[in-house]
C-alpha cells in the first residue's frame, strides 16, 4: 500500500474521511501526528435560541404549558442531532468527533430533556480524547445518565440497581466479570447520586447509604467514586474497552492477542490518545485484512458524503429521516447497549436506501421509503406514519470537488476517482453504459456521473 | 390450491401500547367501572362473548371471529419486571429477551439464523413495510421488507443495480464486500420473484382504507398466489392513548377488526385459513385507572389474540385479568409471552423453540 492509500485509510477510520479540499499527500507519520494533534479546540453543541427549563420548573407548570415545552424538547434534540452532524462534517478535530460518536454509542443514553442531552454530549466530546477514568466519572454524573438508568430513583431505603449493573456490564467490565453481589453493593454506593433543581449533579446525602459495603471482595464504606476506581483497577475493564475500540477502528473480527497487548498499556494509565496512537501506528492497522473491512455506520455514511462533496444543505431535516431509516439516529440509541454495528446495519431495505442515497441527494428527491412511526414522538397518534415528505434540498460543490482532479487526464479519471472515493484498493470496472455516457459528456459532467456512480456502489459502503 | 404446504404465521403488531381492558371489557368487574368512571364501556354496549367479557363495540370483526370459533384469547400476557417504555418494551417483544437483557437479534431473525428448513429463501419471513423490524433481524440472515411488490420491482429495475452487480470485483478482498453484493443479489432476485407471484392473484374484497387494510390485502394476495413465505409481519400504530382514548380506539379498532375479518374471509376462500395462525399483540397494556385526560398511561400485561381456521384452543384461554391484585396500579402478568412464541415455533413453524428463544419455555398449544 502506498503512503497515500494509508493516509486515506487513516482519515476514514480516525475521522469521517478526507474532506473536499484534502488530499492524502505527504508522509504517513506526519498524517498520524496531525490527526492526533489537531484536537484541542472544539465547538460545543448549543442551541442558542432555546429556552432552558429545569425539571422543577416543568413540574410547576400547567398541563397545557408542559405539553408545549415537551414538544419543543423533542424538536430540540433533533436540532442538536443536526448540529452535531454538521460539526462532524466540518470540524478540524476529526478524531475527537469520531471518538465522540464511539463514546456516545458506548455510554448510550436516551432522554427527553434537550438540555440534559446537550450537557451529556459536550461532556463526551470534552473527554473523548482524554483519560478514560475522567470520562467515565464525568459521564456517570451526567443528569441524562442518572435519569436514563434510573439512578435518581436509587435511594438508601429502596435501591435501584440499574445504573450499577449497566456501568459494570456495558460500560466497563463486561458480562461475567462481576457478581450480583458486587452489583447490589455498588448500587448502595451510588445511592443519592442525583440531580438538583438546576439540573446538575448533586449527592443527596439523606438518600445516600454510606454504610459498610463489600465489593470485589474488599470491604469499606465505599462511595460511588470508590466503586468507579475499583472497577478501573481491574484489568478486565481495560480489555473490554480496548476490544470495543479495536472493533470500532480496526475490524469486527478481533485479534485477541493484539487487544491484550494494547490493553496492558491502556490499563496502566487509561490514556485514550496513547491507545489510539498505538493502533493507528501499527503495521497491522494497514494490513490488507483490515482495509475495507468495516461497514460504515449510517452517520459515517452521511458525514462521509458531506465531507467528500462539500454538501451544503438548505434543509437538513431529511437527514433525520435518513438516520432513522438506516437505523442510527444520534441521541436516540435503541437502548443502553448502543448500536450493534457491522452487518447489523444491513438488510434488503437499508442496503437499497444506502445505494440510492447519493442519487436522492443529487436529484433533490425524497427517500424511497417511509419512516416507521417513532413511538418517542410526543403525539404519535397525530401522524400515523412519518412521511419522509421532506425533500432533499442540498447542493454538491462540484467545482471544488473537481479541483482535486485537475491534473488528471480524462482517460485516467475513473481510476483517480476510485482511488479517492473507495476504501477498496482494487480497481472497479467502469460499466460500458457509463463509458458511453462519459464519452458524450463534458469534463464536469464526466466527473459528476462517475463520482455518483462510484459512491452508489456496495464498495463505497465500506471503510 | 397454491404452491404452499405447511402452516404459516401472520403477525399483526399494534404499536403504542393498546389498552387491553377497553379492547376486551370485563363488564362484570366492578373494579373496572370504579377505576374508569368515564372511560369504562357500559355493559350493555360491549359485544358479549360469554358471561365475563365483551369486545369494544368497534370490534365487530373480532366478535365474528370469536363466534365462528376462529379465535383464542390470552389475558394478562407479559413478562417479569415489565418495562413501560415503548421502545424498550417493543424491543423485548421483538427479541424475546428478558427485561434486563439487550439482544440485537429478533426472535424471527434467530429462526432464520438457525437455518430452519426453507429459510434459505429471502422471503421466508416477510414484513409488509418499507423498513425491517428488529423482530426479523438475525445475525446472518434477515427477513425481507417489502411494502408494495410493484414499487419494489420498479425501484430494483433501475439498470444501475444490474450494472454494479455485473461489475462486481472478481477477487473478493473482504468478506464484508461479498456480503453486501450477496445481499444485493438476493434483493433483486426476491423483488422479481415476489412481484411475479403477486401478479397471479389479487383479492377483490373490500378492505378498510388504511395502511393495515392495504397490508393485509397485500398479504392475502400473496398467500392466494402461492407465495411460499412462512411468516408475514405487519403493524399498525396509534395506540398510545394518553388522551381521547375512546375516539382513537373506536377508529383504530374498526380498522383492525374489519381488516382482519376481511383477511380471514380471503384466506377461507383460497382454502388457506386452516393452515394459518394470526398473532395480534401490543408491546404493553395500559394502567387500570384512567388518567385525567380521558385516556390511560403506560401499563404492563395485555391481551394476546390468536386467530386461525384450525386452532386447537379457542375461546378465552385463561382467567380474566385480576384488577384488585395490582403492581402499583398495573396488571400482573399471568402468562409469559415467550410461552406463546414457543407455541408458535413448535406448532406452526414446527421448529424447536429452544434453538430460537435460547431456553425452554412452556410452549402453549396453538
Amino acid at each position: 500500500m502506498t503512503d497515500s492509500q494509508k493516509i486515506a485509510h487513516l482519515y476514514r477510520r480516525a475521522g469521517f474521511g478526507l474532506n473536499i479540499r484534502e488530499t492524502p499527500d505527504g508522509a504517513l507519520n506526519d498524517a498520524i501526528n496531525k490527526i492526533l494533534a489537531s484536537n484541542t479546540q472544539f465547538d460545543e453543541l448549543y442551541l442558542e435560541d432555546e429556552e432552558r427549563v429545569t425539571a422543577a420548573e416543568l413540574l410547576a407548570m400547567n398541563p397545557e404549558q408542559r405539553k408545549e415545552i415537551i414538544q419543543d424538547l423533542a424538536a430540540n434534540i433533533k436540532k442538536l442531532n443536526l448540529q452535531w452532524i454538521k460539526i462532524m462534517g466540518k470540524a478540524e478535530g476529526q478524531l475527537r468527533e469520531k471518538m465522540s460518536l464511539f463514546w456516545h454509542g458506548h455510554f448510550a443514553v436516551r432522554v427527553r430533556g434537550f438540555a440534559q442531552v446537550e450537557s451529556y454530549a459536550n461532556t463526551i466530546r470534552q473527554h473523548a480524547l482524554g483519560n478514560f477514568r475522567e470520562l467515565l466519572m464525568a459521564v456517570s454524573k451526567e443528569p441524562a445518565m442518572l435519569k436514563f438508568l434510573n439512578n435518581v430513583q436509587n435511594k438508601k431505603n429502596s435501591p435501584n440497581e440499574n445504573f450499577a449493573r449497566e456501568v459494570m456490564e456495558l460500560f466497563t467490565l463486561g458480562r461475567g466479570n462481576y457478581t450480583e453481589h458486587d452489583i447490589k453493593e455498588a448500587a448502595r454506593a451510588f445511592t443519592g447520586w442525583g440531580i438538583n433543581q438546576e439540573d446538575e449533579f448533586e449527592l443527596k446525602t439523606f438518600q445516600h447509604d454510606s454504610g459498610s459495603k463489600t465489593i470485589f471482595g474488599k470491604t469499606g464504606n465505599f462511595e460511588g467514586e470508590d466503586v468507579i476506581a475499583m472497577i478501573l483497577e481491574r484489568k478486565e475493564t481495560a480489555v473490554f474497552i480496548t476490544r470495543k475500540i479495536y472493533r470500532f477502528l480496526v475490524n469486527e473480527t478481533v485479534d485477541e492477542s493484539r487487544v491484550r497487548e494494547l490493553a496492558e498499556s491502556f490499563h496502566a494509565n487509561y490514556d485514550i490518545p496513547q491507545l489510539l496512537r498505538q493502533i493507528v501506528s501499527a503495521d497491522w492497522f494497514y494490513a490488507p485484512e483490515n482495509i475495507a473491512s468495516i461497514i460504515k455506520s449510517p452517520v459515517e455514511l452521511i458525514v462521509g458524503l458531506n465531507r467528500t462533496f462539500g454538501i451544503a444543505y438548505e434543509n437538513p431535516q431529511p437527514l433525520l429521516a435518513v438516520q432513522r431509516v438506516l437505523g442510527q439516529t444520534l441521541f436516540f440509541p435503541p437502548n443502553v447497549a448502543g448500536w450493534a454495528g457491522g452487518r447489523n446495519w444491513i438488510d434488503n431495505s437499508t442496503l437499497i436506501t444506502r445505494l440510492n442515497l447519493p442519487k436522492r441527494l443529487t436529484d433533490a428527491s425524497q427517500l424511497d421509503v417511509d419512516v416507521k412511526n417513532d413511538m418517542d414522538d410526543i403525539t404519535p397518534n397525530e401522524v400515523e406514519r412519518k412521511k419522509s415528505g421532506n425533500t432533499f434540498q442540498c447542493s454538491f460543490n462540484w467545482e471544488l470537488f473537481g479541483e482535486k482532479f485537475k491534473e488528471i487526464s480524462d482517460d485516467k479519471l475513473w481510476e483517480a476517482l476510485c482511488i479517492q472515493l473507495l476504501a477498496n484498493t482494487m480497481l472497479l470496472q467502469m460499466p460500458d453504459k457509463l463509458k458511453v455516457q462519459a464519452e458524450n459528456s463534458n469534463r464536469a459532467e464526466k466527473i459528476r456521473l462517475m463520482a455518483i456512480y462510484i459512491v452508489r456502489t456496495p464498495d463505497y459502503q465500506l471503510s | 390450491m397454491t404452491g404452499f404446504s405447511g402452516k404459516r404465521l401472520v403477525i399483526v403488531q399494534l404499536s403504542g401500547g393498546n389498552d387491553g381492558l377497553n379492547t376486551l371489557i370485563p363488564f362484570r368487574n366492578d373494579e373496572y367501572y370504579r377505576l374508569r368512571p368515564k372511560l369504562g364501556i357500559a355493559a350493555d354496549k360491549v359485544l358479549r362473548i360469554g358471561d365475563e367479557a365483551g369486545f369494544n363495540p368497534a370490534l365487530e370483526g373480532f366478535r365474528k371471529l370469536f363466534d365462528e370459533g376462529a379465535m383464542g384469547i390470552y389475558n394478562a400476557v407479559g413478562y417479569p419486571n415489565p418495562d413501560r417504555s415503548h421502545f424498550r418494551s417493543m424491543d423485548i417483544w421483538h427479541t424475546a429477551s428478558n427485561s434486563d437483557e439487550y439482544l440485537n437479534t429478533g426472535w424471527i431473525g434467530r429462526l432464520l439464523d438457525a437455518n430452519c428448513p426453507g429459510s434459505e429463501n429471502a422471503w421466508y419471513a416477510m414484513e409488509v413495510d418499507d423498513t425491517l423490524s428488529l423482530s426479523l433481524k438475525g445475525n446472518y440472515q434477515s427477513g425481507f421488507a417489502v411494502k408494495d411488490p410493484q414499487r419494489l420491482k420498479t425501484m430494483m429495475n433501475d439498470k444501475f443495480f444490474d450494472e454494479i452487480s455485473a461489475n462486481q470485483p472478481v477477487t473478493e478482498q473482504s468478506s464484508e464486500l461479498s456480503f453486501l453484493y450477496k445481499t444485493l443479489a438476493r434483493t433483486t432476485a426476491s423483488a422479481d420473484y415476489i412481484y411475479e407471484k403477486s401478479k397471479i392473484y389479487n383479492s377483490a374484497r373490500i378492505y378498510p382504507q388504511h395502511e393495515l387494510g392495504n397490508s393485509l390485502k397485500q398479504i392475502a394476495g400473496l398467500i392466494g398466489s402461492g407465495m411460499e413465505s412462512r411468516i408475514y409481519y405487519t403493524s399498525i400504530s396509534g395506540f398510545d392513548t394518553h388522551a381521547r382514548q375512546a375516539e382513537i380506539q373506536q377508529r383504530l379498532f374498526t380498522v383492525v377488526g374489519d381488516s382482519l375479518y376481511a383477511f380471514t374471509q380471503d384466506l377461507k376462500e383460497r382454502n388457506e385459513f386452516n393452515n394459518t395462525v394470526i398473532l395480534v399483540f401490543s408491546e404493553f397494556g395500559r394502567r387500570v385507572k384512567q388518567n385525567a385526560s380521558n385516556g390511560t398511561d403506560h401499563g404492563t400485561a395485555n391481551n394476546v389474540y390468536l386467530i386461525g381456521g384450525d386452532l386447537k384452543k379457542k375461546g378465552i384461554l385463561n382467567t380474566m385479568a385480576n384488577l384488585t391484585s395490582l403492581d402499583d396500579g398495573d396488571l400482573i402478568h399471568q402468562l409469559d409471552f415467550r410461552n406463546i412464541y414457543a407455541g408458535l415455533l413448535d406448532n406452526v413453524i414446527a421448529y424447536d423453540h429452544v434453538k430460537v428463544l435460547g431456553r425452554k419455555f412452556e410452549s402453549t398449544l396453538i
